[in-house]
């Protein structure tokens, strides 16, 4: 009887208190993660007096956009104009996923499709490298730039990204699920290797571009030269931006509205690329 | 030999990555390798002096064995817990409608991805009584006077721990919202008519193994941001901070590195947190390989 029951709902048991505790739980973690976010938009609209009220409120009273035009006041006067900024943030970023989505392709589509000695040992390494943060290799990373010249160039920050090893490693696992068959037909076809890379392996793998995309873009749009950069002329948005959240109480509000200008684009970007990003995951495993 | 140049194509592909992975991440990791049995000032040429900088490290340099506890106590809370919320979250998400599922993907997704924006934190733990934790404890009487929360040792590392775990929902969890959509339906079924009773055995037995490489994914990711906590405690804490309460390894080395410019020194800490790591990692993957066994 209990097993008709079963078959019949065709799924397991979940208990009512289960499943409300569960959602309290929920609830606690999501306030949790998105309270100081809330805190952070409201505080950019927020007039000076108001961000130093006693108690400290969450939301907003009187809402003003003088944070703004504060904002837009001190770096119109600052010595570098704040344009300059932007483009050097958008020229990294945009070469930086440019190459990256590019190189990383071209290198995963023989891992992923070709047979050949060595494969198994390069594909172990980049593994392996997934395993350490670039912190551990900050030194001889300054060294090796120096050495190239690319110190205090776009450069040292740019090509660098090109060979992140996550980007190869989510789009090797997703290339692996191509049809054999769609590259034989195209090979017989008379293609060679690089035309079936360029005309039928890139488009079918446009969803993990936007993950890469999503990845290197969080990775660039934060980047403050990484310690390469030196000229105020090459310096980016997120190292202009530090400096004026340093600027201490008086440049509160200002802080605030720097924040949210940043935070604005990644989560944008995120939010109408979530469903393709996510599927691409889908392949990410690693395997056993 | 005969099989490489048939695969010349595959070769030629993947040069470019293969060249500047190589000069970037290959090569760096050798070099200091090399360097970390040096003595080495970036001015002078690095002049060979054997172990001595290990053990200079784990005998002689005090703050490194506080650096070494303080990452070791971040990687073993940081680590297991942000792992197990990824995948509680990731879980109970799953079940909901693809609506709600993307609300709530994104809510917990946010603090990860909205860049460096952790400053915030300064403002709720702000020394003064406009601080927002001050100021909310101060208004509902459970304090008087406002607390120095990043200036006291005994507040900071919990503090960091609280925001790394904010910012720590990331990659990890979206490779498991996505795990948990591939697993195949038909084996839950499966799984009732062979007497799973409830969900935490369907969990086990049939959801965990079916996204095992997930798993591993995740738990990769997961373990490598939580061994090098630095910024969150630089930007919080400063450098140093009070009484080295907040100094990690990766905060070690950088001080090492780009103030002191020692560098053989530093190369030694690099390649301490690297053997660390590669071997937690290791570990847990042999261990994440048991289950739903």
């Amino acid at each position: 009887m209990n097993m008709a029951f079963r078959l019949r709902k065709k799924r397991v048991n979940r208990s009512f208190a289960g499943t409300a505790a569960l959602f309290v739980f929920l609830a606690g973690v999501g306030a949790f993660m998105v309270l100081p976010l809330v805190y952070a938009i409201n505080a950019a609209f927020k007039p000076l007096d108001e961000i130093f009220v006693f108690p400290p409120t969450l939301f907003v009273r009187n809402p003003t956009m003088s944070n703004f035009s504060d904002l837009f006041n001190l770096l119109t006067a600052s010595w570098v104009p704040f344009t300059r900024y932007i483009f050097n943030t958008v020229f990294i970023t945009g070469m930086g996923i440019l190459g990256h989505v590019l190189f990383a392709s071209a290198a995963a589509y023989p891992l992923a499709k070709h047979r050949f000695p060595m494969k198994k040992t390069f594909f172990t390494i980049v593994v392996l490298s997934l395993m350490f943060t670039p912190q551990v290799t900050a030194i001889p990373n300054y060294m090796i730039m120096s050495w190239i010249g690319l110190i205090d160039t776009y450069w040292a920050v740019i090509v660098p990204a090109f060979a992140y090893p996550l980007g190869l490693y989510l789009m090797k696992q997703f290339m692996e699920q191509i049809p054999d068959a769609l590259l034989e037909a195209a090979k017989i076809d008379g293609a060679n290797e690089y035309r079936i890379f360029w005309t039928i392996v890139m488009p079918n793998v446009r969803p993990a571009w936007l993950t890469l995309i999503i990845l290197l873009f969080q990775i660039l749009w934060g980047t403050d030269g990484n310690g390469f950069i030196y000229s105020e002329q090459l310096k980016t948005l997120h190292y202009a931006t530090n400096q004026i959240i340093q600027g201490g109480i008086a440049r509160a509000g200002v802080g605030a509205a720097v924040a949210l200008l940043l935070m604005s684009v990644p989560i944008t970007l995120f939010v109408f690329s979530q469903s393709r990003i996510i599927e691409t995951m889908a392949t990410s495993g690693m395997k056993d | 030999m005969k099989e490489m140049k048939a695969a010349k194509h595959s070769y030629i592909l993947m040069m470019p990555y293969l060249l500047l992975f190589s000069l970037f991440t290959v090569l760096p990791v050798i070099m200091s390798l090399l360097i970390s049995f040096t003595y080495f000032n970036m001015l002078e040429a690095p002049r060979f002096i054997g172990w001595q900088n290990y053990i200079r490290l784990f005998l002689e340099d005090d703050i490194f064995l506080i650096a070494i506890k303080n990452t070791l106590l971040f990687a073993a809370i940081t680590g297991p817990v942000s792992y197990i919320a990824c995948f509680i979250f990731a879980w109970i998400i799953n079940e909901l409608s693809p609506k709600l599922r993307a609300i709530l993907t994104l809510v917990f997704y946010a603090p990860s991805i909205s860049g460096n924006i952790y400053f915030i934190w300064q403002m709720i733990f702000s020394g003064d009584r406009y601080g927002i934790a001050n100021g909310l404890l101060i208004k509902i009487g459970v304090l008087l006077e406002p607390i120095q929360w990043l200036r006291n040792e005994d507040y900071i590392l919990i503090i960091i721990i609280i925001v790394q775990l904010w910012l720590s929902l990331g990659t990890g969890f979206l490779a498991f919202i996505a795990g948990l959509q591939t697993v195949d339906k038909t084996l839950h079924e499966a799984g009732a008519v062979d007497g799973i009773k409830n969900r935490w055995q369907e969990l086990w037995y049939i959801t965990l193994p079916s996204m095992r490489p997930q798993l591993m994914f995740g738990a990769v990711i997961q373990l490598t941001t939580s061994f090098a906590v630095a910024d969150v405690s630089i930007s919080l804490a400063g450098s140093p901070s009070v009484n080295y309460a907040a100094e990690t390894i990766v905060t070690h080395l950088m001080d090492f590195g780009t103030i002191r410019f020692e560098m053989g020194f530093a190369s030694a800490i690099a390649t301490v947190l690297f053997i660390i790591m590669v071997a937690t990692n290791l570990i847990v993957q042999k261990l994440l390989r048991k289950v739903g066994e």
